[in-house]
């Protein structure tokens, strides 16, 4: 009898420091940088968190969701479940709609460089000086949408973004065959 | 010429299938009625075009410029009319559109200025590269490479051993093999300028033991400086990395380029290719082409870059049956498209109509391990093959997915006819596509960074200012307004004071 309860009263030692030693401060910020590496890096905001960081950083902490990334979409939302093994979910429709990547364009002819696009950009990617014409950067063009509201004559429009090329590259096999 | 070989692991013995086309000499394809040129015919960034439509441009003529350095130019195959820039279908695994400069050829086949060198041996050999990226030469063994790059390669390091590839290992193909019986002179030629121009000490030309006719051909011609050698038949025996096992007995490692190792391959078609293009100043518009398989006249084609593929099909007598499936390339390497509204392009090497293609449903992986044994690079098809199905991409890495020549003797062999190849094709895919996600997210990070620091920056020297305009005493604020208004007074006064004097004036 008193053996049983010695084994039992060791194991609910080890239960609770290994309880207690698991949350440790370093480990979650470690978490929240990998969780941040597998976001899109839009900063667009629709999850409900001003960045892809404080998203990350509202899943270790404040047990966010993880369908709450639509630029991510499913890809992303498998990856988080894979990560921190939960069940994959459909994307919330409460923070948007997945879809292609698309890029913001500014329609020159409109535009009357009044800077507010280039205030809300946040990645930087709007050129441009008060009463001058600004223009995108489209390859730095996240797709955030955050410059579309500020701008009071509606001269920014979303595009679906298409790469330069059109096909990939396989993989370095194979460049000669018979 | 007896030389040690080296087996290399895996391939399997196929029947060739070349009787069907080898025998007959080539057709030169009359002109089609539209011919349509994709800026990417090659690895590496597509061209961009320099004319627009309504233009009229001459046989030879660049039509579209490299970008960048692993680019090469396109050139008008013919002379006629450019009637469109658009989208087209190309040859394509998923049947895709891309941008296409399209000409109506005028008929006459008017040749555009071209600057023949008679004397390769006394350019030097970075201008030859020059010569050769200009006439758009690339790899025209069916992977479409850059030329000019592996010679600069080339020159930049050492190389032992020039390999030309003339081992046309797929079934079916013989577009080398006519070439090389038609025009052994070019290929001899090209490989003597391509080793001038890398400075190889050794020099090979290598072939399979079932092509006698363009061996002697190229016998006749050669002489010491070059070893010809003849191969057993093999499949995937064509493959760099085979070959050049095959011929040295090394291997390159996996991520490694064969240039590490001093050795440069290039395919025999490339290599003429840029003889002509040196020798006569003549641009690769033009190539070889084998129809075969299921026409009623299977045989080569000399045909203008740019010609749909059904225009050369039916110059071999095709009639569209059904429960035929069309591959440009080979059986098994080869893509299969569903309609034949493509053209020939650069890297155009077959296409082959057949019936007997693999159309039995997949069955569950048994685990026989039939495909380790046939697999030339020794990897673990089977292993690849759960980890893609699984999506698992980090399992995928570490079973080398990316050392895969995707030659197919895996699908081959496999009793459950699955689709080996297709797996890893879709995963190579879906793995750069996301890498290429990755580097974009880490780029925008580093700008929101950096975006936020220099926010915080600004806040920081603004408080500063705000700090500092408080430290001024009441006294001191006085003097500082004081001392602004005078300025200003100073300032219109002496303005006042030219208004007046320019009054005096008039």
């Amino acid at each position: 009898m008193t053996g049983i309860l010695i084994v039992l009263a060791f194991t609910v030692v080890i239960a609770v420091l290994l309880y207690y030693s698991r949350g440790e401060v370093p480990e979650q910020e470690k978490l929240v940088d990998i969780i941040d590496s597998l976001l899109p890096q839009t900063q667009c905001g629709q999850c409900g968190y001003p960045g892809c960081k404080p998203y990350a950083d509202a899943i270790v902490h404040n047990h966010a969701d993880i369908n709450q990334c639509p630029p991510g979409g499913r890809n992303t939302i498998r990856q988080l479940a894979d990560l921190l093994g939960g069940e994959i979910k459909p994307l919330n429709p409460a923070h948007g709609k997945a879809g292609p990547k698309r890029v913001a364009f500014i329609d020159e002819d409109i535009c009357i460089g009044c800077v507010k696009c280039i205030k809300a950009c946040p990645v930087d990617a709007i050129v441009g000086a008060p009463e001058q014409m600004h223009t995108v950067i489209t390859l730095e063009c996240t797709g955030c949408e955050l410059c579309v509201a500020p701008c009071p004559v509606d001269c920014i429009s979303m595009l679906v973004f298409v790469q330069g090329g059109r096909r990939v590259k396989l993989g370095p096999a194979m460049r000669t065959s018979s | 010429m007896n030389r040690e070989l080296y087996p290399f692991p895996g391939g399997l013995q196929i029947p060739p299938h070349k009787e069907l086309s080898n025998a007959k000499t080539s057709l030169i394809t009359p002109l089609p009625d539209s011919i349509i040129l994709p800026l990417q015919q090659h690895i590496g960034t597509p061209a961009v075009p320099l004319v627009k439509t309504g233009d009229k441009v001459l046989k030879g003529q660049i039509i579209a410029r490299a970008d960048g350095y692993v680019s090469v130019p396109v050139h008008a195959s013919t002379s006629g009319k450019i009637i469109d820039i658009g989208n087209y279908t190309v040859p394509d695994p998923l049947g895709l559109k891309a941008p296409c400069i399209v000409i109506e050829p005028d008929g006459d086949d008017v040749w555009f200025e071209i600057k023949p060198t008679h004397d390769y041996a006394s350019i030097d050999p970075k201008d030859l590269q020059d010569v050769i990226r200009e006439a758009g030469i690339v790899g025209l063994g069916g992977a479409g490479f850059p030329a000019h790059v592996k010679l600069r390669e080339g020159t930049e390091s050492a190389v032992d051993t020039l390999i030309i590839n003339a081992v046309e290992c797929e079934p079916f193909i013989s577009c080398d093999d006519r070439l090389i019986r038609e025009k052994p002179g070019y290929i001899v030629n090209g490989t003597r300028m391509i080793r001038h121009a890398i400075q190889a000490k050794y020099c090979v030309i290598a072939l399979e033991a079932d092509m006698p006719e363009a061996y002697a051909a190229l016998k006749e011609l050669i002489d010491d400086d070059i070893d010809l050698i003849q191969l057993p038949v093999k499949y995937p025996q064509g493959g760099e990395r085979q070959l050049i096992k095959v011929l040295t007995g090394m291997e390159v490692p996996s991520g490694g380029l064969p240039i590490h190792m001093g050795i440069v391959m290039h395919n025999a078609a490339t290599a003429a290719a840029a003889y002509r293009a040196v020798i006569r100043g003549e641009p690769l518009i033009s190539r070889y082409v084998t129809v075969s398989g299921e026409v009623n006249d299977p045989r080569n084609l000399q045909v203008l870059l740019g010609t749909p593929v059904k225009h050369c099909a039916d110059q071999c007598g095709y009639e569209d049956k059904e429960g035929q499936a069309i591959i440009l390339g080979g059986p098994m390497m080869g893509m299969y498209v569903n309609n034949m509204h493509m053209p020939v392009i650069k890297t155009t090497n077959c296409v082959l109509v057949t019936s007997t293609y693999n159309k039995s449903p997949e069955m569950p992986c048994i685990r026989c391990g039939q495909c380790v044994d046939v697999c030339p690079e020794k990897l673990l098809p089977q292993q690849l093959f759960w980890h893609a199905h699984a999506k698992n991409y980090d399992r995928l890495r570490e079973y080398h997915l990316f050392d895969c020549i995707e030659c197919g003797c895996c699908s081959f062999v496999c009793p459950s006819n699955i689709r080996l190849v297709q797996y890893y094709r879709k995963a190579k895919r879906q793995i750069t596509q996301d890498e290429q996600t990755r580097s974009g997210a880490d780029h925008a990070r580093e700008r929101f960074i950096a975006r936020n620091a220099r926010l915080a920056r600004e806040e920081q020297t603004q408080n500063n200012e705000l700090l500092a305009g408080s430290d001024i005493g009441e006294l001191d604020k006085q003097a500082f307004i004081q001392a602004a208004v005078e300025r200003t007074r100073a300032k219109r006064a002496q303005l006042g004071k030219q208004e007046n004097s320019d009054d005096d004036q008039e």
